[in-house]
């Protein structure tokens, strides 16, 4: 078994026609072409369902997508040819820009602080809990992993309302004054939706980045001790490198959440108050089944999608890079 | 490795308050629920005289049976279907290695990061053409067809690892291909399909958006689906629907809490591949 793992080198897949030759030769005595052929027509035959599947409900709807951006349609009545034109009004309409902003906005909070965070919490963990809470903490910093993100926002929306735990607490230690409904305030409605954006990733975050870390040499940081290294040292020189992958993958699962996000804003919000806190996610539903523009809705869907695609691909590419 | 006591304790505590963080929202949830109907409750309050009939009423008004069975019918229709399909999929990729494999990967590839919002206004139309529009097979075959850039890809790390000798050796046997991978290959490939299917079945679970849009009734519709709904009937009674969105989420934390092992897991590696 383990020469046959070191006879598949991984470049294999880069050379398809290798694989043919060896089959070839491998078989020869039943006439090889046909063979072949016959092992070419059979592998289609696996990949024909799940290809046909994403195709019909996946690819054409996407190509539909693209095609109803180019016209002024309201789902019912014959559609307008207006070629770029909703792509101008995505991207110059001061309403539609806003709520591709907001969607950056809540990266700050959806991706920058559980990624600083988790990274802090993990090498507190790390270093001190091992034993039985360390366990029963992996579960419960996961429970809101598990739970829809409708039913973390609908727990929120009771939590931040302005009879709201959030607020007793504060008026049990004299905040009386800040006391609002955090979620209808033009003030704190998207920081609050972020932070429950927060709650939900941190604990996702936490335990890839402590994954990560119980798989780095303990001898590394036996001789940056050696060598005189603070804790804090020691985290920045051995500890983030060579998290660099881990990160990478906290960064573009939280990313993506953050710029798709769409079911905590419908629930605790619906974009509100005004537009503070409408995500192109909600903004594309609105715009299609409510204000019935369909061709701005696809629009703004367009964008999205590529906007997901170019963000994302760096940060896969730096998570690559230096890690292999 | 050593580590000093102060250290130790402020670990510790930092973790314990994480912990409460997490929890409390949901102890909020609970006492909030036991309150008297159309009540507004301040944040953690035990009531004099707690209201257990709360949760038999929104039982009751949020036709949890229905609903239970709804996202369970869904589950079974989509889980499998996608491992099976998805399974022999990448069988053919990273196994057999077919001519043009690079590319296919690459376009399943290429849907790993497509938002869920990005098509459901086609689909919609689709769906309304094609007449599935509210059943839940509007949910379920999209679905099917979205996991499957996640799906195949997973499962095409899995065979791609696989030496090409065990297939070999059952060949001179005399075996067809289509033997060969339900009698060798699938039982061999049983610990990432069980957390595919882990996976897939949390995320069927909890989808929101293609229910919302799709299906009209809350009881043709996935837990999370209904939910949303449930939210838009009763936001203004917040006892009831604290109880009726823990009943809902019930179900999910027992699963969760019998299998926490495999599905914490599961859900980790999947974001590692994804």
């Amino acid at each position: 078994m383990q020469a046959a793992d070191t006879s598949m080198p991984e470049n294999i897949l880069n050379r398809p026609d290798a694989q043919t030759d060896d089959r070839q030769r491998r078989s020869w005595r039943t006439s090889p072409s046909r063979k072949v052929r016959r092992q070419t027509l059979l592998g289609w035959l696996f990949v024909l369902p799940a290809l046909a599947i994403y195709a019909l409900f996946v690819l054409l709807p996407l190509a539909l997508t693209v095609q109803y951006s180019l016209y002024r349609w309201d789902g019912f009545n014959v559609p307008e040819w207006v070629g770029l034109s909703n792509y101008r009004t995505v991207l110059t309409d001061p309403d539609l820009l806003n709520t591709i902003f907001n969607a950056f906005r809540l990266i700050f909070f959806f991706s920058f602080i559980p990624v600083i965070l988790g990274l802090v919490v993990a090498s507190v963990i790390r270093r001190s809990s091992t034993g039985s809470l360390g366990n029963i903490a992996r579960t419960v910093l996961f429970l809101p992993q598990v739970i829809p993100l409708v039913a973390a926002g609908i727990v929120w929306s009771v939590v931040l309302s302005l009879s709201g735990l959030a607020n007793q607490i504060l008026t049990a230690i004299g905040l009386e004054g800040i006391t609002r409904a955090w979620l209808g305030d033009f003030d704190t409605a998207l920081p609050a939706v972020g932070l429950i954006g927060t709650w939900v990733l941190l604990g996702l975050c936490t335990l890839l980045l402590l994954t990560g870390m119980t798989k780095i040499d303990p001898a590394l940081y036996e001789s940056a001790r050696l060598d005189g290294a603070g804790a804090f040292r020691e985290f920045l020189a051995i500890t983030l490198p060579s998290l660099r992958q881990e990160i990478a993958v906290c960064v573009t699962v939280t990313v993506i959440a953050a710029l798709r996000s769409f079911d905590i804003v419908y629930v605790t919000t619906g974009g509100g108050p005004g537009l503070a806190t409408m995500v192109p996610g909600l903004d594309i539903y609105v715009l299609a089944f409510q204000a019935r523009a369909v061709g701005v809705a696809s629009a703004l869907a367009v964008v999205l999608i590529l906007l997901i695609v170019i963000i994302i691909l760096p940060i896969q590419w730096l998570g690559r890079g230096n890690g292999e | 490795m050593k580590v000093d006591r102060r250290e130790l304790y402020s670990g510790r505590l930092l973790l314990v308050l994480l912990m409460a963080i997490t929890l409390v929202p949901f102890i909020s949830m609970f006492t909030t629920a036991l309150h008297p109907s159309g009540s507004v409750p301040q944040g953690i309050d035990w009531p004099a005289d707690p209201q257990w009939g709360n949760f038999i009423d929104a039982f009751k008004v949020a036709n949890m049976s229905a609903l239970l069975f709804s996202s369970v019918f869904i589950v079974l229709l989509t889980v499998p279907i996608s491992l099976v399909i998805s399974t022999m999929a990448g069988f053919a990729i990273g196994y057999l290695r077919l001519p043009g494999s690079r590319w296919l990967l690459l376009l399943f590839v290429f849907g790993l990061t497509l938002p869920y919002e990005g098509i459901v206004t086609p689909l919609y139309f689709l769906e309304r053409q094609i007449g599935i529009l509210n059943t839940r097979f509007a949910i379920a075959l999209p679905l099917i067809g979205l996991y499957m850039p996640f799906a195949v890809y997973w499962m095409r790390a899995h065979f791609v690892n696989m030496p090409p000798e065990i297939s070999e050796a059952a060949q001179v046997d005399g075996a067809g291909t289509w033997d060969l991978f339900w009698l060798i290959h699938v039982p061999l490939a049983r610990p990432p399909i069980a957390s595919l299917g882990i996976l897939m079945s949390v995320w069927t679970w909890n989808q929101f958006v293609l229910a919302l849009v799709l299906v009209q009734d809350p009881t043709q519709r996935t837990a999370a689906g209904a939910l949303g709904a449930f939210q838009g009937h009763y936001a203004t009674d917040i006892p009831l629907l604290c109880a009726g969105s823990l009943l809902i989420l019930l179900p999910t934390l027992v699963v969760f809490i019998a299998f926490q092992r495999n599905v914490i897991a599961a859900l980790l590696q999947g974001s590692v591949k994804g």
